[in-house]
C-alpha cells in the first residue's frame, strides 16, 4: 500500500487529529487518528513517524488543516478546514450541495457549486453549543460512552425538553431533569434535538443546496443524522469516512503541489 | 478661567507643547526619510503625511489636558452638530474617539471593567463603558481628559447616547444639549428639519449662555465653511481607494479619520486633508498601493475593531488583500453637498439627520452596492458589532442579498469595536482565512 500513497493532509482538529494519505488518483489509502493531544507539536511530528513507517518513506507533499494547522511546522501548505472539507467531500460524493461539518468546537454550513467550489460559508458563533462538544459534556455528566449517546436517544421515541442551547446552562438543566425523575433516554434524545436545531437554524441562514451531506465526527452519531433529515426536511447524505473529511481534503489540495524542499526536509 | 491658569495654558501648550510636537514630527519626519527605514514587503510605508497627524492628535489631547485652564469645553457625541461649539470657541472632546484611543492601546478593556463595576451591563456600548470607565476612574492613555462645562448629545447615530449623556450630565452637573433627528426613511421632511433647527437653535442659546458670549455670524460661517471643506476633501481622499491599486486602506482611513470627526471645522484640518490628498493623488499617479501586491479589493461595513486594525491590516497584505473602502469612513464625506455656509444652522439641521445610521437598512444596502461597484470590490466583511446595534442590524439580510443578488462573497465577522471579550481570535481568524481562500477561487 505505501508505495502508492502521493501525498499527506493533516486535520489537528480540536478534538481529534487526523491523518490521511491519498493515491495518485486521489484514492483515500491509509489514515491514522488521534485524540489532540495539549502537546500538539510533539504528537504532530509523531503523526509524521507513524506516516513514514505505514505510509512509506518517500518525501511526499503535505497540506495542514483545522485549528492547529499553524502548528504543522513542516507542512508545504496550511488550509482552512472549510476549503478542505469542501474539496474532500466533492471529491468523493463527485457533486456539489450543503454540507455540514459539526466538528468538536465548531460546525461549519458550507454550500458546494457542482464545480466543487465554495459559494457560501457559515459558522456557529462565539459559543459551542451546536457542536460535538455539547454531546461530549452531557455524555460525561450521564455517565454515557460519547459513542453510545446516538442508540441511547434512538431507543427514545418521547424526548424531554431542554431550553437551554447554552453548554453550561443545559448540563445544569439536564441535573434538574435528571432530580426531577425523568428517564436519561428521553432526556438524552431532547438533547439531540436541541443541538440539531441551532445545527439546522444555522443550515437555513446560509440557504440550502440540495443534497444535505454531513461530516465531522459527531456525523457518527445516527440520531443526529436522523434528527438533522427530520429537522431540515430532506435525506441527509454521508461520506464514507466523516471523520475524515477535512484531512482527506488536505491530502488531495497536497496532491496538486509542486515538490518542495520542504518534504525532503520532513525526512 | 483665570489669568494664572491662561499663562499656564500658554506655557505648557502654547510654548513647550507646541516645541515638542514640532520637535517630534521633525524627527519623525527625518526618520521616515532614511533608506531602510521601512521593511514590511507587503505593505507600502506609511503615507508622509503620518507624522503631521500624530502632531495634530497629540496637540489635541494635550489642548485637552490643559483646556479647563483656558476655554469652555464641551463633550459630543461624534455625529454632533459642532460648528457652532467651535464658532464659540469651545474646546470640544470627543468621547467615542477618545474611546477608540483606548481601543487602540488595548486599555478599553480595564476601562469597561470599571463601568461594570459602577453597575453598568456588558450589553452597553463598549464607547459608553470606556467612557464611563474612564470618568469613574479618571485612567486615559491621554493622560487626563478635561471635564466639560457642556454636553451636547445628537440622536443621530444612535439611542444609547441619549442615556450615556444623561450619565454624563448627572456626573459632572453640567447642562445637557439634546439634538432629537427623527428618522429619515427616503428624503427628510420638511417640518423633522424645522424640529431640528429649533432645537439648534436652543442649543445655540444654552451654549452662549455657558461660554458667557454671543455666537458671532461671521465665525459660525466661517467654521461651516471649513467643515464642507474637511469634508470635501475627506470624500475626495477615500475616492482615491477606487484606483487599481488603491493608495489607501481602509485601516489607513480608520487612523486617519481623527481630524474629520474631532477637528472638524478647525483651520489646520482642512490643510493636513488637502495635504493628504495631494500624497494619495501622486500615489495613484505612480500606481502605488497601500497593500504592494494588490490581488484583492474589499469593503469593510462597520465601526473597525480597534485593538486588532494593526494585527488585521498586516494579515490582510500579506495574503494581497486591499481593504479599499469602507462605510464607516464613507459615511464622513457623505454630507458635504448638503452644508451650506450661508444657512448654517438650517443646513446643520438637514446633515445632521442623513448619516448613514439614520437612514434604515435598505439605504445602507444601497450604499453598500454602490459602493462594491465603484471600488471594484472582489468581496465585502461585515463586521457584526454586538456594540453597535443599529449599524449590525439587518447584516445578515445584507450579506445574503449581496451574495444571492450581486453574486459578490460577503462575511459576518462577529467581534466589538471596543471590548476584547467579544473577541475570539482563533474563531474570527479562521473565518477570515477561509474568506480570502473562497476569494482565490
Amino acid at each position: 500500500m505505501s508505495t502508492e500513497i502521493e501525498a499527506l493532509g493533516i486535520d489537528a482538529g480540536s478534538t481529534t487529529t487526523k491523518m490521511v494519505g491519498v493515491t495518485s488518483s486521489g484514492r483515500l489509502a491509509w489514515h491514522h487518528l488521534e485524540p489532540t493531544d495539549p502537546q500538539i507539536e510533539e504528537q504532530l511530528r509523531r503523526f509524521l513517524e507513524i506516516s513514514r513507517k505505514e505510509a512509506g518513506p518517500a518525501a511526499l507533499p503535505l497540506v495542514g488543516t483545522g485549528y492547529g494547522r499553524n502548528l504543522v511546522q513542516p507542512a508545504d501548505r496550511r488550509v482552512t478546514e472549510i476549503t478542505c472539507h469542501a474539496r474532500g467531500v466533492f471529491q468523493e460524493m463527485g457533486h456539489g450541495g450543503t454540507l455540514i461539518d459539526i466538528g468538536g468546537q465548531d460546525t461549519k454550513v458550507i454550500l458546494i457549486d457542482n464545480r466543487g467550489s465554495i459559494v457560501n460559508f457559515v459558522m456557529n458563533d462565539k459559543c459551542a453549543a451546536g457542536t460535538g462538544r455539547f454531546l461530549e459534556v452531557v455524555a460525561n455528566r450521564l455517565r454515557i460512552p460519547l459513542q453510545g449517546m446516538g442508540d441511547v436517544a434512538l431507543s427514545s421515541r418521547e424526548e424531554e425538553s431542554i431550553s437551554s442551547t447554552c453548554t453550561v446552562f443545559a448540563e445544569s438543566e439536564i441535573v434538574s431533569l435528571i432530580a426531577r425523575g425523568h428517564s436519561t433516554e428521553h432526556i438524552v434524545r431532547g438533547l439531540h434535538r436541541s443541538l440539531v436545531r441551532r445545527i439546522s437554524a444555522l443550515a437555513k441562514t446560509a440557504g440550502l443546496i440540495p443534497p444535505v451531506m454531513l461530516s465531522g465526527g459527531v456525523a457518527q452519531n445516527a440520531a443526529v443524522r436522523d434528527i438533522l433529515s427530520e429537522e431540515l426536511g430532506q435525506k441527509v447524505l454521508l461520506p464514507r469516512y466523516p471523520q475524515l473529511v477535512g484531512a482527506y481534503g488536505a491530502a488531495l489540495i497536497a496532491l496538486g503541489l509542486p515538490k518542495t524542499p520542504q518534504a525532503e526536509q520532513r525526512l | 478661567m483665570s489669568a494664572l491658569g491662561s499663562l499656564r495654558y500658554h506655557l505648557n501648550v502654547s510654548l513647550l507643547g507646541n516645541a515638542y510636537l514640532r520637535l517630534d514630527r521633525m524627527k519623525l519626519d527625518r526618520q521616515m526619510r532614511q533608506p531602510g527605514f521601512w521593511k514590511d514587503e507587503h505593505l507600502s510605508p506609511p503615507l508622509r503625511v503620518s507624522p503631521w497627524l500624530k502632531e495634530l492628535i497629540t496637540r489635541h489631547y494635550l489642548k485637552g489636558r490643559h483646556a479647563n485652564d483656558r476655554f469652555k469645553v464641551a463633550w459630543v457625541t461624534s455625529g454632533g452638530p459642532v460648528e457652532f461649539l467651535t464658532a464659540l470657541g469651545y474646546y470640544v472632546l470627543y468621547p467615542e474617539n477618545h474611546g477608540a484611543m483606548c481601543g487602540i492601546r488595548r486599555v478599553s478593556e480595564d476601562l469597561c471593567g470599571h463601568a461594570e463595576a459602577a453597575g453598568y451591563s456588558r450589553d452597553i456600548c463598549s464607547y459608553a463603558r470606556t467612557d464611563i470607565g474612564s470618568v469613574l476612574s479618571g485612567k486615559t492613555p491621554a493622560g487626563r481628559l478635561p471635564k466639560p462645562d457642556l454636553l451636547l448629545c445628537c440622536t443621530n447615530i444612535c439611542q444609547t447616547v441619549l442615556y450615556w449623556y444623561q450619565v454624563l450630565a448627572h456626573h459632572f452637573r453640567v447642562p445637557l444639549i439634546l439634538i432629537d433627528t427623527p428618522f429619515v426613511y427616503s428624503e427628510a421632511r420638511d417640518h423633522d428639519v424645522a424640529y431640528v433647527k429649533k432645537q439648534l437653535e436652543h442649543g445655540v442659546e444654552v451654549a452662549e449662555k455657558t461660554a458667557g458670549r454671543s455666537l458671532g455670524h461671521k465665525e459660525l460661517k466661517e467654521t461651516t465653511l471649513r467643515s464642507k471643506d474637511a469634508v470635501e476633501l475627506w470624500k475626495r481622499i477615500i475616492e482615491t481607494g477606487r484606483h487599481r491599486p488603491s493608495p489607501i486602506t481602509a485601516f489607513d482611513e480608520f487612523i486617519h479619520m481623527a481630524p474629520i470627526v474631532e477637528m472638524r471645522g478647525e483651520p489646520f484640518t482642512v490643510d493636513y486633508y488637502a495635504a493628504m490628498l495631494d500624497e494619495l493623488e501622486e500615489r495613484v499617479a505612480h500606481d502605488v498601493g497601500a497593500v504592494r501586491n494588490e490581488k484583492k479589493r474589499l469593503l469593510w461595513d462597520n465601526l473597525p475593531i480597534w485593538y486588532r486594525v494593526r494585527q488585521f491590516s498586516t494579515l490582510f497584505a500579506k495574503q494581497g488583500v486591499s481593504l479599499v473602502a469602507s462605510t464607516y469612513t464613507n459615511a464622513w464625506g457623505e454630507l458635504a453637498e448638503h452644508i451650506d455656509p450661508e444657512r448654517p444652522i438650517e443646513s446643520a439641521a438637514k446633515v445632521y439627520m442623513y448619516p448613514i445610521l439614520n437612514r434604515g437598512t435598505g439605504d445602507k444596502l444601497r450604499t453598500i452596492r454602490r459602493m462594491v461597484k465603484e471600488y471594484q470590490a472582489d468581496g465585502v466583511i461585515l463586521h457584526s458589532d454586538r456594540s453597535c446595534k443599529p449599524y449590525s442590524v439587518g447584516q445578515m439580510d445584507q450579506r445574503r442579498r449581496l451574495t444571492d443578488e450581486l453574486h459578490v462573497p460577503a462575511l459576518l465577522l462577529e467581534a466589538d469595536h471596543n471590548d476584547p471579550r467579544c473577541f475570539s481570535e482563533e474563531q474570527a481568524l479562521n473565518r477570515l482565512g477561509a474568506f480570502m481562500e473562497v476569494l482565490e477561487g
